[in-house]
C-alpha cells in the first residue's frame, strides 16, 4: 500500500497475557473514512490506539504516513487547569505559532463546534459532558489533521448535536482530504460517515465482516441511512457479532 | 503560636474571627504576665519595647539579613534538588526505588543532629546553616514531588503524546500544574522548617543571625529580648510565605475555583 494510505496487517496485541486483538488487517486510502464497529470489549479502542501509533502491536505492521494525527478519545481528556480555549490551543503546542495565534485559532474552532465566547473561558469542571466532548473535538480539528481518529466522539451528545458534529467532521475531512478512522457503537453514525466499515468481534477481537457504503456521504439522506442500517443489521455476520452483548 | 489565626487574617470574611483569636492570645499573655511577673513572662508591651531597642541598637537588620540568607539559600537548594530528583523518581521506578529509602532515612534524622554534624563539617561559616536547612527540608520537597509526578493522569499523558506535544510543553502544561498541587503545601512546610533549622544552626554556630541574637539574649537572661526575637522569626516567616508562596499558589490554582470543596 502506498500513496499516503493507512495500512495495517496482521495486528495482534495482548495486555498482561490476555490477547485482545488477533491478526487484524485493514487499509484506508488517503481521504477515506473507515468505521470500526463491534460490541464492547472487542478491542476497538486498542485497535484505534495502534492505528494512531500510541500502542505498539505485539505482532504485525502499521504504515502511518501522516504528519499531523489527531485524536478524540472516549473520555474528553481535557487539562483541568486550562480553559476550553487553552485546551484547544494545547493541540497546537507543537506548532511554531505565536501564543496569540494559537488562541485565535482555538477561539474560532470553538465557535465552529458551537461554543461561544462565554464558554471559551470556562474550565472543564464548569462544562457539561457534551460541551467537553465538543472541546475535545475542536482540539482535534484545530490542528488541521491529516489523520483523524475518533473514539466514540459523538456518543455523549444529544441526537441533533451529534448530527451537527458529524456533519462538521465530514465537511472538514472532505475539504482537506483527511483520512478518518472512527470507532463507534452506533451503526447510524457509521452509515452516515464511513466509506467502509469493519466489524470486530470475539475475544480476542478479529474482523468478522467488512462492509462498504458506496453512496457518497454528502448524498446520504435519512431515508438512505435508515434503509442501509436495516440492510446491514439483517446480515447474519452482524447479528452474530453483536449477539454476545445482546444475550448478556 | 498564633500562626493559624494569622493565616486567616487574609481570609476576607474570616478576618474578624482571626483578629478575635489574636486578641485572645494577647489577653492571655497579659494575664500570664500579671500572674508570673516580668522575669517569666514579660508583658506584650515590654516585648515590643525590647524589639524597638533591638532595632535602634542596629542589631535587628543585620540579624534578619543573615537569617534570611541562611534560611532561603538552604530552602532554595532543597527546592531545586528535591523537585528535580522527585520529578525523576516519580517517572522512573529504578530511580524511585534507589532514592526513596535514602529520603526516608534523611527525614528520620533530627534536624539538630544535622546542625551539629554540619558545624563539625563546615565550622562556623554560614555554609553550616545552609547545609543543615537544605538537608532537613530537601526530603520533604522530594517526597511531595515524587508523589505528585507519580499521580499525573495517564490519560492526559497519552493525549499529549497523541498530539505530538513537545516535552517542554508537556512538562509545563501536563505535569507542572498537577505536581504543584502536591508541591506547594510541601514548600510551605519546608519554608517554615527552613527558618527553624536556620535559627537553630545560628544559635549553635554563633556566626550571626537571629539564632545568635537568641543565644545572646539567653546569656543575658533577658526574656523580653528572647521573645522579641521569636516575634521577628514568626513575622519573617509569614512575610515570606505571603510574598512568595501565596502568590504562586494563587496563580496556579485559579482553575480550582468552583470545584466541589473549594471556596469560590
Amino acid at each position: 500500500m502506498s500513496d499516503g494510505a493507512l495500512a495495517a496487517s496482521g495486528i495482534t496485541r495482548g495486555f498482561s497475557g490476555a490477547k485482545v486483538l488477533h491478526a487484524v488487517d485493514l487499509s484506508v486510502p488517503k481521504g477515506g473514512v473507515l468505521a470500526i464497529l463491534g460490541p464492547s470489549g472487542s478491542g476497538k479502542t486498542t485497535l484505534l490506539h495502534i492505528l494512531g501509533g500510541l500502542l505498539r502491536p505485539d505482532a504485525g505492521h502499521v504504515e502511518l504516513p501522516f504528519e499531523r494525527p489527531a485524536f478524540v478519545f472516549q473520555d474528553p481528556l481535557l487539562l483541568p487547569w486550562r480553559t476550553a480555549r487553552g485546551n484547544v490551543a494545547f493541540g497546537l503546542a507543537g506548532r511554531r505559532l505565536s501564543r496569540a495565534e494559537r488562541l485565535a485559532r482555538a477561539r474560532s474552532m470553538l465557535v465552529k463546534v458551537g461554543l461561544g465566547h462565554s464558554e471559551a473561558g470556562l474550565y472543564p469542571h464548569q462544562l457539561s459532558g457534551g460541551m467537553k466532548k465538543r472541546v475535545a473535538l475542536a482540539r482535534a480539528l484545530v490542528i488541521e489533521p491529516d489523520l483523524l481518529l475518533l473514539d466514540e466522539a459523538f456518543s455523549a451528545l444529544d441526537v441533533g448535536l451529534s448530527r451537527e458534529m458529524q456533519q462538521l467532521v465530514r465537511l472538514d475531512a472532505q475539504e482537506r482530504g483527511v483520512t478518518v478512522v472512527l470507532v463507534t457503537h452506533d451503526l447510524s453514525e457509521a452509515v452516515r460517515l464511513a466509506d467502509e466499515a469493519v466489524v470486530l468481534s470475539g475475544r480476542p477481537g478479529r474482523i468478522v465482516t467488512r462492509l462498504s457504503i458506496d453512496r457518497p456521504s454528502r448524498l446520504r439522506d435519512d431515508a438512505f441511512v435508515e434503509e442501509e442500517i436495516r440492510r446491514i443489521a439483517g446480515q447474519e455476520a452482524i447479528r452474530d457479532a453483536f449477539r454476545p452483548t445482546l444475550s448478556g | 503560636m498564633p500562626k493559624i489565626s494569622w493565616r486567616r487574617l487574609a481570609g476576607g470574611g474570616e478576618r474578624r474571627w482571626g483578629m478575635l483569636g489574636l486578641a485572645a492570645v494577647v489577653a492571655l499573655w497579659e494575664m500570664g504576665h500579671s500572674a508570673y511577673g516580668d522575669f517569666v513572662l514579660p508583658s506584650p508591651l515590654s516585648t515590643l519595647a525590647a524589639l524597638g531597642r533591638l532595632a535602634s541598637d542596629g542589631d535587628l537588620l543585620p540579624a534578619i539579613v543573615t537569617t534570611m540568607r541562611d534560611a532561603l539559600s538552604g530552602f532554595l537548594a532543597a527546592t531545586l534538588a528535591g523537585s528535580v530528583l522527585g520529578g525523576l523518581a516519580g517517572r522512573s521506578m529504578p530511580v524511585r526505588a534507589m532514592l526513596q529509602p535514602t529520603a526516608t532515612m534523611l527525614i528520620g534524622v533530627p534536624a539538630i543532629a544535622w546542625v551539629v554534624l554540619s558545624l563539625l563539617w563546615f565550622g562556623g561559616s554560614g555554609l553550616a546553616a545552609t547545609f543543615s536547612v537544605a538537608v532537613a527540608a530537601g526530603p520533604v520537597v522530594f517526597a511531595a514531588a515524587t508523589q505528585g509526578t507519580r499521580t499525573v493522569d495517564g490519560g492526559l499523558r497519552t493525549m499529549a503524546r497523541a498530539f505530538r506535544v513537545p516535552l517542554g510543553a508537556v512538562i509545563v502544561d501536563v505535569y507542572l500544574p498537577h505536581v504543584l498541587s502536591y508541591l506547594l503545601p510541601a514548600l510551605g512546610t519546608a519554608l517554615a522548617m527552613s527558618w527553624k533549622v536556620a535559627v537553630m544552626a545560628e544559635l549553635l554556630s554563633g556566626a550571626g543571625g537571629i539564632g545568635d541574637g537568641l543565644a545572646a539574649a539567653r546569656a543575658e537572661v533577658d526574656t523580653a529580648k528572647t521573645m522579641a526575637w521569636v516575634i521577628v522569626v514568626v513575622a519573617l516567616l509569614l512575610v515570606v510565605d505571603r510574598l512568595v508562596i501565596e502568590p504562586v499558589r494563587r496563580h496556579f490554582e485559579t482553575w480550582r475555583r468552583g470545584l466541589p470543596g473549594e471556596t469560590a
